[in-house]
């Protein structure tokens, strides 16, 4: 990774080594905030932000961090960054951040903020770093943002906000599947998004962990 | 990795710099911030209110909010006599900053609910509520009152808004509640809540005991005391159920009651 290229840092995470399809980090908020565009976007911006953010101040004083104490020193500046986002948000899109509510403070908990800057940033310079931040952070948005997409549009028949498919609820003929409002719905959708990823690019499936042996013995007769 | 910056005074050194630098941006930004957050806090309580008084309209401004809102009178009222009280009983001089959920929680300004009496799920209350109330010349057009109690998962927290008998609904909306979407979470839909306009509370001649039903399989034209039935929500039998109780509650005797009653004969 020490000779890795801008661009490949930037937008290597988005596909070939998404956070979450690749990674499988993340996935508690991408499945609690996914419920409506809207939303989803304010929160992928906070996580683009505060990954970016992260990751280029760990790697400014990468020199200097004490190898004792490193992650707690991460965790620290993560944290900082966080609840300056959370205020901001309170501050300029107050509806959102009530919506958002306890999971823009949990993004300190986020394992691909973490993740990257023990990772990325405690090897690399600033500049790498700051993208290997955004890219990561968009890497995750992608995969949220088609998540979004499908739940608002099956869980209410609506995207952005602007009805497209009329609920029986307020007289359309639409009958909204109300599972894809509820949490869980994410794990199949996310299942299905790294399925298909995986079938486009083979070389993502992981090595299996064991291999069945053939039968070599006649049993049960 | 140098050996030299792995001794015990530089860990402290580098921890304590760290500390020092992110608690002076944390505070920066909340101290900085603030203002504006309790402006959009004000104006997301005073929007709830407009909307549950049917005076809301999508995308108004915040002017239009404040200018709206500003034909409201807020008052306090002592729940067991229903008298206004004033602000400096509660401990503020400004009527709009006393809090009374807050004041659920001092045991100087709330009570205990016993038990029996409980049917909001809320276990105590404040003994002075805070209303607002929008008169026209002598007569009051509208009143708006604070209502909360507990649904399924959690406690619903919102406004209902009577006419000018104190008996007829013009609107209920709840800000803030975590049911379960797409099922309790329908209490938000506007298209349930607009069912509730022009239905009573009491029954004429005894006005006590606030008869507010809601009923599975949607209310029939010709079903008995229709007045006071409202349809559930489909598919949230628990929701429907805190949402009756809790209105029952705070309409009955242990809630507005006595204050509505004094209201109707203009004793207040």
């Amino acid at each position: 990774m020490a000779d890795a290229s801008a661009k490949q840092v930037l937008f290597e995470p988005i596909f070939s080594n998404n956070p979450i399809a690749l990674q499988i980090l993340g996935i508690c908020s991408a499945l609690a905030v996914t419920t409506s565009v809207n939303v989803t976007l304010v929160m992928c911006a906070s996580v683009i932000a505060v990954t970016a953010f992260s990751n280029l101040a760990v790697s400014l004083v990468r020199t200097q961090i004490p190898n004792s104490i490193r992650i707690i020193v991460q965790m620290t500046i993560i944290a900082s960054l966080v609840i300056v986002v959370d205020q901001i948000l309170k501050a300029y899109a107050y509806e959102i951040s009530k919506q958002l509510s306890v999971f823009v403070g949990l993004i300190i908990t986020n394992c691909i903020v973490m993740g990257r800057a023990e990772g990325f940033a405690m090897k690399n310079g600033p500049w790498l770093s700051f993208l290997d931040g955004i890219g990561n952070g968009m890497g995750y948005s992608v995969l949220l943002l088609i998540v979004a997409f499908c739940r608002e549009l099956l869980g209410s028949g609506s995207l952005m906000g602007f009805s497209l498919m009329p609920v029986v609820n307020e007289g359309g003929w639409y009958v909204p599947n109300g599972l894809l409002l509820l949490p869980p719905s994410a794990f199949f959708i996310i299942g299905l998004i790294i399925w298909g990823l995986r079938a486009w690019k083979p070389e993502q499936v992981e090595a299996p962990d064991y291999k069945m042996s053939r039968h070599k013995t006649k049993e049960a007769f | 990795m140098a050996k030299a910056k792995e001794t015990v005074s530089r860990t402290v050194m580098v921890a304590l710099a760290l500390c020092i630098v992110c608690s002076v941006i944390v505070s920066a930004a909340a101290v900085m911030l603030r203002p504006a957050q309790i402006t959009n806090q004000n104006l997301d309580i005073k929007s709830n209110i407009l909307s549950a008084a049917g005076m809301y309209e999508q995308g108004m401004s915040a002017d239009e909010i404040e200018s709206v809102f500003s034909q409201f009178e807020v008052k306090l009222v002592d729940l067991d006599t229903g008298e206004y009280v004033e602000p400096s009983a509660v401990g503020v001089n400004d009527p709009m900053k006393y809090d009374q959920y807050k004041a659920a929680s001092n045991p100087e300004l709330s009570e205990n609910i016993p038990a029996t009496q409980d049917k909001a799920g809320i276990k105590r209350r404040p003994k002075v509520a805070k209303i607002y109330l929008l008169a026209e010349g002598d007569d009051f057009k509208r009143v708006v009152l604070p209502i909360h109690g507990y649904g399924l998962w959690s406690t619903l927290y919102g406004f209902m808004s009577l006419e000018g008998d104190a008996n007829t609904i013009e609107g209920i909306g709840f800000y803030d509640h975590a049911e379960t979407p797409g099922l309790g979470g329908e209490v938000d839909n506007p298209r349930w809540k607009s069912q509730w306009v022009g239905k009573e509370l009491y029954d004429e001649g005894e006005q006590a005991e606030p008869k507010i039903q809601l009923v599975k399989g949607g209310v029939d034209a010709n079903a008995q005391a229709k007045e006071h039935k409202v349809d559930a929500l489909s598919g949230a039998t628990l929701t429907s159920r805190g949402v009756q109780q809790l209105v029952n509650y705070w309409m009955g005797d242990r809630g507005f009651a006595p204050y509505l009653k004094k209201l109707r004969q203009g004793e207040v």
